[in-house]
């Protein structure tokens, strides 16, 4: 069973066929082949396929598609022109800040939906706070912080 | 495998330099090589030492990885062994090839091969007094044949840093990955379908009865107890799964025997080998004695990105073409060729970028499980993803192990030391002991069967349960034993240092014991039992590095632990000071660590992975045991399985010390087993008691501290 939703990803409208129950996640990957935001689980528990959705970070496997119609969604792809990179990714590369890189699509999904809330600076331990449904195995945690701290502190200082 | 005039298996394996490398007239070097990219930066350390050795910028260097039909067949990538062994070809490829470019330019220009000067591949010889001569790699391809054998000319000794080789270079695959692309599972093929395997609810169960269709399945496949369904697009695969999961009935077999936690492994038939005896006394004891049981339980891989593979089968049937992030894609294309009855030559296998993968994961499996649905689809291409209750319940498992040790103090110094360690298997690949291994295989109508091993993973390769069981320590009268129990009812195989992790925590957390039954300094004490200047330098350096750092002001009772360890005995040298706060969690704040990794080809590269491998072991140290019963492991969501978070992760700080004149060693495992003894000593001077049994929980700290 498909119907007609209109969505708003990356400031961009579609109109997409698809069943009402059909994760965000498959949405985005399949239908519109974005492919930045990435299955981990399933069930919301690991922050991989966080997006965020008007200004909040969320888990977007386990989000049926129909919660989402007409509500602005961003994506990685979306965080900044095409071809530019986000300050966070700037940072993140700058560090070095993975290993497999798997996870940084989400972890920089829910750090760039900090940072937007928060406009004065944060501590690591606050980030740390708020990336804590954000798994990463490899353990290049440290070096993502590493990069949000900076990326958060040259924002201060813009 | 050392020695300038050795030459590296991998080079055996494949002796001519066309084998290895290109260049092409837009001015590229294609690199292709053996080895993948697992997360490790393998293949840019690879693509340094190939710029450095042809005198070409890094940026010219195109490297390509892991595919079967043209690139070199170096078996699998594990064991810490890339950077030495295929850094290795790569490096005596990359010489020859200058080598042939030199003598044609030199025949071209007039001159000697030894007076000519590279630069970016521009090759000048300087005619006196002030003029030049020049020609480039990119004007001479057709006068240079590189389907020669690499000749095994002694290279000079590695010598480093260099312009490229040993300074930091970023990742050639990061941009890609930060800017959301570059997985296996973002591959997408035109026609290409979804598919998906419903299990076996337990090992052993049998399938009695499952439809032949499914709601939303464009068809169901059903091999034996092999059952899956494929369907046009991935959700629908997904609901298809589920329907045919509720719908299948499994024979499920009475209560098997439940793999032995670490307590009871002494209990198993074992198969018992002296992997170390050295006598310098006639053995008898005489001073203090000191015995203690460590153990370690049953782990995950658990990578965040689940397994996943796609196949495509010749229509005829006569050949299969599989991307797969499987670490030994030749060792994987001659287990499909054999289930699938078809010549090597008409199985493809292509490397693609996965998740994290730190050793023998689901990934081979999920080839197979592909390839399997794409025979039955007449051609089209189809797409295997496992979920996450399947990772959990499917792929091998590391290994539980128990290792006992009991020692002598005389006189200040160890006198006597005796090891004796009890393990499964740490190893069971594709292929391994002449079985195929692959998890569908095992379930088809006429299955491979995996039969129980003959041996663990070879002396030669390291070990396996048996890696790092003979310590580094001067000792007068050594022992070593392995009770290797080859018949476990759980699949484990390789998980990141086999079985380096249990004994480097265990020998590690013993040495501090002793020392303090000697009264004596941790450091010091393994200062005295230690002539490897390498070894004594790491351990004295994190000493200091750490000492730098005042103690963290602490609420909870606060300690630092120290421990050491040369992975493999051959591999890189890692000392590592942890800190840890107990209130009311086992906090670890801080982790220190010098590395020796002898000429350190990417230095930041380095420091990457040994921040990983700290925080890796963190988990495992202080969070990990997988959940098993009678039917299998129980785990199904991180929940039942949590690993450590971003809020919990300590201060890191790595410290390479570049050793240029010393080959390049393996860094990949050599944090692991050093962090969990660095963490538990830690524990152990924060709460005054001695806790043996990972994982290091609050619970179980809290228990030993309430038994006095």
């Amino acid at each position: 069973m498909t119907a007609r939703t209109i969505l708003k990803v990356n400031g961009a409208t579609h109109e997409v066929d698809a069943d009402p129950a059909m994760p965000l996640l498959y949405v985005l990957r399949n239908l519109l082949h974005l492919k930045a935001t990435r299955f981990g689980c399933g069930s919301g528990a690991c922050g991989a396929c966080t997006v965020v959705i008007e200004d909040r970070a969320q888990t977007s496997c386990n989000l049926p598609v129909e919660a989402v119609a007409g509500r602005a969604v961003t994506t990685l792809e979306g965080l900044a022109p095409a071809g530019q990179l986000h300050p966070i990714q700037s940072a993140m590369l700058a560090c070095q800040a993975a290993q497999c890189g798997y996870c940084v699509s989400g972890v920089v999904m829910a750090a760039a939906s900090l940072l937007d809330k928060h406009p004065s600076v944060l501590t690591r331990g606050e980030i740390a706070a708020a990336l804590a449904g954000n798994l990463c195995r490899c353990g290049a945690q440290a070096r993502m912080l590493d990069a949000i701290e900076a990326a958060a502190a040259a924002r201060e200082a813009a | 495998m050392s020695g300038p005039a050795a030459v590296p298996r991998s080079l055996v394996d494949n002796p001519l330099v066309s084998q290895w490398l290109a260049l092409r007239q837009d001015g590229t070097v294609r690199l292709a090589v053996g080895k993948v990219e697992l997360g490790q930066g393998i293949l840019t350390a690879l693509a340094q030492i190939a710029a450095e050795e042809l005198d070409v910028e890094l940026s010219r260097i195109q490297v390509v990885a892991g595919d079967t039909r043209d690139c070199p067949d170096e078996w699998y990538t594990a064991g810490s062994f890339s950077v030495q062994v295929s850094g290795a070809a790569v490096r005596q490829a990359a010489a020859q090839a200058r080598r042939l470019f030199l003598d044609a330019a030199a025949q071209r220009l007039g001159g000697v091969a030894s007076e000519l000067v590279v630069e970016d591949g521009t090759i000048t010889l300087r005619v006196e007094p002030v003029s030049t001569a020049s020609t480039s790699y990119w004007a001479l391809l057709d006068e240079v044949d590189l389907r020669v054998p690499v000749a095994a000319a002694a290279l000079p000794a590695w010598r480093g840093p260099g312009r490229i080789v040993g300074r930091d270079a970023p990742r050639l695959d990061l941009p890609g990955k930060i800017a959301g692309s570059g997985f296996i599972h973002d591959m997408d093929l035109p026609g290409m379908l979804h598919a998906r395997v419903v299990r076996p609810p337990a090992p052993g169960a049998r399938l009695r009865q499952a439809p032949e269709a499914v709601t939303g399945a464009l068809g169901v496949l059903r091999d034996g107890d092999f059952l899956a369904i494929w369907a046009a697009d991935e959700f629908s695969a997904v609901r298809a799964a589920e329907r045919l999961r509720r719908a299948a009935v499994w024979d499920v077999p009475e209560a098997s025997v439940c793999s032995p936690q670490p307590e009871e492994l002494t209990k198993w038939p074992a198969r018992t080998t002296e992997v170390h005896a050295h006598h310098r006394t006639n053995g008898a004891g005489d001073g203090s004695d000191l015995r203690a049981v460590y153990t370690r339980p049953y782990t995950a891989h658990a990578a965040i990105g689940p397994c996943c593979a796609i196949a495509r089968f010749a229509s005829d049937g006569s050949g299969v073409l599989v991307w797969t992030h499987s670490q030994g894609v030749f060792p994987l294309r001659a287990q499909l060729a054999r289930v699938f009855g078809l010549a090597l030559d008409r199985v493809d296998v292509v490397h693609a970028h996965g998740a994290g993968c730190y050793g023998h994961n689901g990934a081979d499996d999920a080839a197979l499980d592909a390839a399997l649905v794409a025979r039955a689809t007449q051609g089209a291409p189809v797409r295997v993803v496992w979920s996450r209750e399947d990772e959990f319940a499917w792929s091998p498992a590391s290994s539980a192990m128990r290792v006992a040790l009991d020692a002598s103090i005389h006189e200040g110094r160890i006198s006597r030391w005796r090891l004796d360690v009890w393990s499964g298997p740490h190893g069971q690949r594709p292929g391994w002991n002449g079985d195929v291994n692959l998890l569908a295989a095992g379930h088809l109508a006429t299955p491979f069967v995996s039969r129980p091993l003959e041996a663990d993973v070879a002396p030669a390769l390291g070990g396996g349960g048996d890696r790092n069981a003979v310590a580094p320590y001067d000792i007068a009268d050594h022992e070593v034993h392995y009770h290797f129990i080859p018949d476990l009812p759980l699949r484990v195989s390789s998980l990141r240092t086999l079985g380096g992790f249990a004994n480097v925590f265990a020998i590690e957390s013993f040495m501090d014991e002793l020392a303090e039954a000697a009264g004596a300094d941790p450091l010091d004490f393994r200062l005295a039992h230690l002539t490897d200047p390498r070894a004594r330098d790491v351990l004295q350096a994190v000493w200091d590095l750490a000492s730098l750092t005042p103690e963290t002001p602490a609420e909870g009772l606060l300690g630092r632990g120290l421990a050491f360890s040369r992975y493999k005995n051959s591999a890189a040298y890692a000392a590592v000071v942890a800190e840890v706060e107990l209130a009311e969690q086992v906090s670890l704040s801080r982790v220190w660590c010098v590395v020796d990794a002898g000429l350190a080809i990417n230095p930041d590269g380095v420091r990457n992975q040994m921040e990983g491998g700290i925080i890796q072991a963190a988990s495992w140290t202080l969070k990990e045991a997988l959940p098993i019963d009678a039917l299998g492991v129980t785990a199904r969501s991180w929940d039942d399985y949590p690993i450590l978070r971003f809020d919990e992760v300590p201060l890191v700080r790595v410290e390479v010390l570049q050793r240029g004149d010393q080959p390049p060693l393996g860094v990949g495992e050599a944090a692991h087993g050093p962090t969990a003894a660095a963490i538990a000593n830690a524990v152990a001077r924060a709460a005054g008691v001695r806790v043996r049994d990972l994982p290091l929980t609050r619970d179980r700290i809290a228990a030993v501290l309430a038994s006095g």
